[in-house]
């Protein structure tokens, strides 16, 4: 057992309290319009920025959760310090994202470029600003921390019959240990729930809870009826049960799995942080891109993946760890397989020895090892929308 | 040796196997711990569901650790569990569920 790993855990004290388990400096365009200056800034300092496509001709929640998503991303406890860029005239406000920043006591710069006077100069300003984190980011020192201070996203897709079978039991167990050791985890695309929302239901840590869970299914699939389709339709599909799925329930607990049977103690709004530790619902879509950037805007520092086909994704500043149950997968797209469950289907491994590889891997990972997707540079970013655009 | 099916949670009375099994054949399911012997009775295709132990008509069918649906006839040890005898809970949701 790595118990006593925990205790030599390390990482950058924010000054919310919250640890990052990366240093990063974040440029975030509040809109479109201003992610191209965002762009010049970050290839000019050597940060990162957030490829927002939206911000602008947005209301209501939407909006809200536009901003949410921005601001969740600043403050990050992987983020240093954010610079946060508007052109001006977009409906997602440049002060509330900045302020919303601010509150978590991080450094935070802010301006618009049509304040800046122009592209040119926004970017001068900027990579001032960038430059002026750079030294203090570099003086920052990690410190000690607690796997509790962790808060892992749980996500899947590309999925196969090796997903349900083996790899997303695994990141339950991987889960569960998190949550026995005061760690928080995220369990995201609502989707994926239909079906089994009342066995995630009944774990609910009160009835409000469990009556969160049910809301939120029947929302999504109030919102899929509403465009004339229906997801549940015949579930599981004919080649579903070809491979060897009986039920709808078998189905979704097979994706619900990744959150192992620990009770869950809240459902969140896309976007939001967890408001303790424990296992927590977050209503997503089930593209994984979108569920991926909801839960880390959350507050997630790291990300444990499950693709039965292999996929890319990664993130701008959370490092996702990939597993995959195929071990065909595990060869063809090995270049992204961070782990392998493959063993388990190759009948030489226990799902258990799985989750103990997959918890070392995530200890390292929290301590600094790149993720396949870190070391090949991917950063995707996609925020789940609401409402149209006006 | 190499693992034939796979029982993911202690609590389950179904197994998945990770070979085509035949009727008849011999395999030992790993319960974390002991070591379950079952006689496979009738063929199992990669990746589908057989009894670990007698289930009887009206009982749950447990995968995961949770019910995934109802027996709708007695299964024996090692036979065959799918969608010809078992049926879903939540397809007799009140809420409509699926139809």
């Amino acid at each position: 057992m790595n118990e006593n790993r925990t205790l030599e855990l390390t990482g950058w004290r924010r000054p919310d309290g919250r640890f990052g388990i990366r240093n990063h400096i974040l440029v975030i365009p509040t809109s479109v319009c201003s992610a191209h200056t965002a762009s010049r800034i970050a290839e000019l300092t050597g940060s990162i920025y957030l490829p927002n496509q939206h911000g602008c001709c947005q209301i209501g929640e939407d909006l809200a959760m536009t901003e949410r998503v921005l601001a969740g991303f600043g403050t990050n406890p992987n983020v240093f310090a954010a610079l946060v860029i508007s052109l001006g005239c977009e409906t997602v406000s440049l002060a509330r994202v900045a302020e919303m920043i601010r509150a978590s006591g991080k450094r935070c710069e802010s301006f618009s470029i049509q304040d800046a006077g122009g592209e040119e100069k926004a970017i001068e300003r900027g990579v001032a600003a960038v430059n002026g984190f750079k030294s203090a980011a570099a003086l920052c020192k990690r410190e000690k921390m607690d796997i509790s201070d962790i808060t892992l996203a749980l996500e899947c897709g590309g999925s196969d019959t090796t997903s349900g079978l083996c790899a997303n039991p695994a990141i339950g167990m991987v889960s569960d240990r998190l949550v026995a050791l005061g760690g928080a985890a995220i369990l995201s695309e609502t989707t994926e729930f239909i079906g089994a929302e009342h066995i995630l239901a009944s774990r609910g840590r009160t009835p409000e809870v469990s009556d969160k869970l049910f809301g939120i299914v029947r929302r999504c699939e109030e919102v899929v009826k509403a465009t004339g389709c229906d997801l549940r339709g015949t579930q599981p599909t004919p080649g579903n049960i070809a491979g060897g799925l009986t039920t709808i329930e078998e189905k979704s607990l097979g994706c619900i799995h990744k959150a192992g049977s620990s009770p869950v103690e809240d459902v969140l709004p896309y976007g939001a942080a967890p408001t303790g530790r424990g296992l927590y619902i977050m209503d997503s879509p089930g593209q994984d891109i979108e569920s991926i950037t909801g839960m880390v805007a959350g507050g997630a520092q790291v990300v444990i993946f499950t693709t039965g086909r292999g996929t890319p994704t990664g993130c701008p500043i959370a490092p996702v760890i990939k597993l995959t149950g195929n071990p065909d997968t595990a060869r063809s797209m090995g270049e992204h397989i961070d782990v392998s469950a493959g063993p388990v289907v190759e009948g030489t491994a226990s799902i258990a020895d799985i989750s103990e590889l997959l918890w070392e891997e995530l200890i390292a990972v929290v301590c600094g090892k790149m993720t396949r997707a870190e070391i090949l540079g991917h950063r995707e970013f996609g925020i789940y929308r609401t409402g149209p655009t006006f | 040796m190499k693992k034939q099916c796979v029982v993911i949670d202690r609590s389950d009375n179904v197994a998945t196997a990770l070979v085509p099994l035949p009727a008849g054949a011999e395999v030992e399911a790993d319960l974390n711990g002991g070591i379950l012997r079952v006689a496979v009775r009738d063929d199992i295709p990669f990746c589908h569901k057989f009894a670990l132990y007698p289930i009887k008509k009206g009982q749950s069918v447990i995968k995961y650790g949770q019910e995934i649906g109802t027996a709708l006839e007695d299964i024996e040890r090692g036979g065959y569990v799918h969608i010809h005898n078992v049926a879903s809970a939540r397809a007799k949701s009140p809420d409509g569920g699926a139809e």
